[in-house]
């Protein structure tokens, strides 16, 4: 029985991923791929290590007990799914070390939602929530990534990231069924996050024109997500009294979803370490990085 | 460091799988790893770890003696059985 042979040219390789062929570590692969998996998998990475400060803020002041190991689960999670994504990407060729210094000196990006600051209870929950439902659509659509070592730790990351999205929703019930005050810090949040939520999955270029899609690392558009996550989510925000204000949205006829541009600029300027806790939580990073630096020479050195 | 293959057991009377790698200076660093990223939430009732320099990669699938009668697709039976049915009369719209 003869296995099913990578393609070791460039074009035959790109067509063999584009029919849903995978690849794994040891296969042959263009250089321009494995750049662009890096790349991919390296922001996913840094995200998920980054997405755990807003998070982590909150763990002191969880208003229960049972919140409190709830979101240190949720963090320790996140932290775990870090870990798995850069043994991948470091299987692909980068250290890292590398990575980890790359992400510091601001040469690497992270999603756009962990640059920005939480005020109130209400933050945790949209985060945990509504953040966390618009990353599990990006990462269920990495189940079929043509990389399959991704592919197949992603299976591990959706499970738990369904955890999380439960433990969101639940805060957000408690508390619209709780206080006016509380209710309202839900509507507050949810107002600062809504501009940062339509801009998470990214511009709506073609997907033909994206490079991710072209080589199956992403087996979705971005404009595509986006409909998923307004399809999935704001009926189950509006059920809830909840207010969305964006005059332009609706949904069509046709179940095209209709919305007001999101700021492009903004989505922009974010990335590319000008968010407002961008810094600081660099900064934060490198602190307990340079912290630690004793830890990791002790366990190289045994 | 090292590379140490995980494999991991979901529920007892299953097949081991394959679940990923970890990166460890020794054995009980790369089990504590492997604890940590696929058994803390008791997704797994077993875990093997493997170095990766001792897994042997078997490369030669040479099918130099056409085996494909081992095989399910190596049985053409459709075209076969109409025709034993047209022979017996007992074709679908026969009757």
């Amino acid at each position: 029985m003869a296995a099913v042979e990578v393609p070791r040219n460039e074009q035959a390789f790109l067509e063999y991923v584009q029919s849903g062929g995978q690849v794994e570590t040891t296969d042959w692969m263009p250089d321009d791929y494995r750049a662009k998996l890096i790349k991919f998998i390296e922001m996913h990475g840094n995200s998920e290590l980054m997405g755990v400060l807003p998070e982590r803020e909150w763990i002191l002041r969880a208003p229960t007990l049972q919140r409190k190991l709830a979101l240190t689960a949720k963090v320790q999670d996140e932290v775990g799914h870090a870990q798995l994504i850069y043994r991948v990407a470091e299987d692909l060729g980068k250290p890292r070390e590398q990575m980890l210094a790359d992400l510091i000196s601001g040469k690497a990006k992270f999603h756009n939602v962990f640059h920005y600051p939480t005020y109130t209870w209400g933050d945790v929950g949209v985060i945990a929530w509504l953040v966390d439902a618009a990353a599990i659509i990006s990462q269920k659509a990495l189940l079929k990534c043509s990389y399959a070592p991704y592919a197949r730790i992603m299976k591990k990351i959706c499970w738990e990231e369904s955890f999380h999205i439960l433990h969101g929703r639940d805060v957000i019930l408690a508390m619209v069924t709780g206080t006016e005050e509380q209710f309202g810090l839900v509507q507050e949040a949810l107002d600062r996050w809504w501009g940062p939520l339509m801009q998470f999955h990214g511009n709506p270029i073609p997907k033909g024109e994206d490079p991710m899609y072209l080589w199956r690392i992403k087996s979705q558009g971005n404009e595509e997500a986006r409909q998923q996550f307004l399809d999935g989510y704001v009926p189950q925000i509006l059920e809830l009294g909840l207010e969305l204000h964006d005059p332009k949205l609706r949904k069509r006829d046709d179940g095209v979803w209709e919305y007001s541009e999101p700021d492009w600029d903004e989505l922009k300027h974010v990335v590319t370490g000008h968010g407002p806790k961008t810094q600081e939580r660099l900064a934060f990073r490198k602190h307990f990085l340079d912290q630690e630096q004793w830890v990791r020479d002790i366990v190289l050195a045994a | 460091m090292n590379e140490w293959e995980v494999f991991r057991r979901e529920r007892k009377g299953q097949p081991f799988e394959h679940a990923g790698s970890v990166v460890a200076p020794d054995a009980d660093f790369a089990e504590a790893w492997a604890r940590e990223q696929y058994g803390r939430r008791g997704e797994s009732v077993a875990l093997w770890l493997v170095p990766r320099e001792a897994i042997r990669d078997v490369e030669d699938w040479a099918d130099e003696f056409d085996l494909k009668y081992r095989r399910v697709d190596g049985y053409s039976i459709k075209a076969r059985l109409k025709e034993a049915r047209e022979r017996a009369g007992t074709a679908p719209g026969d009757s």
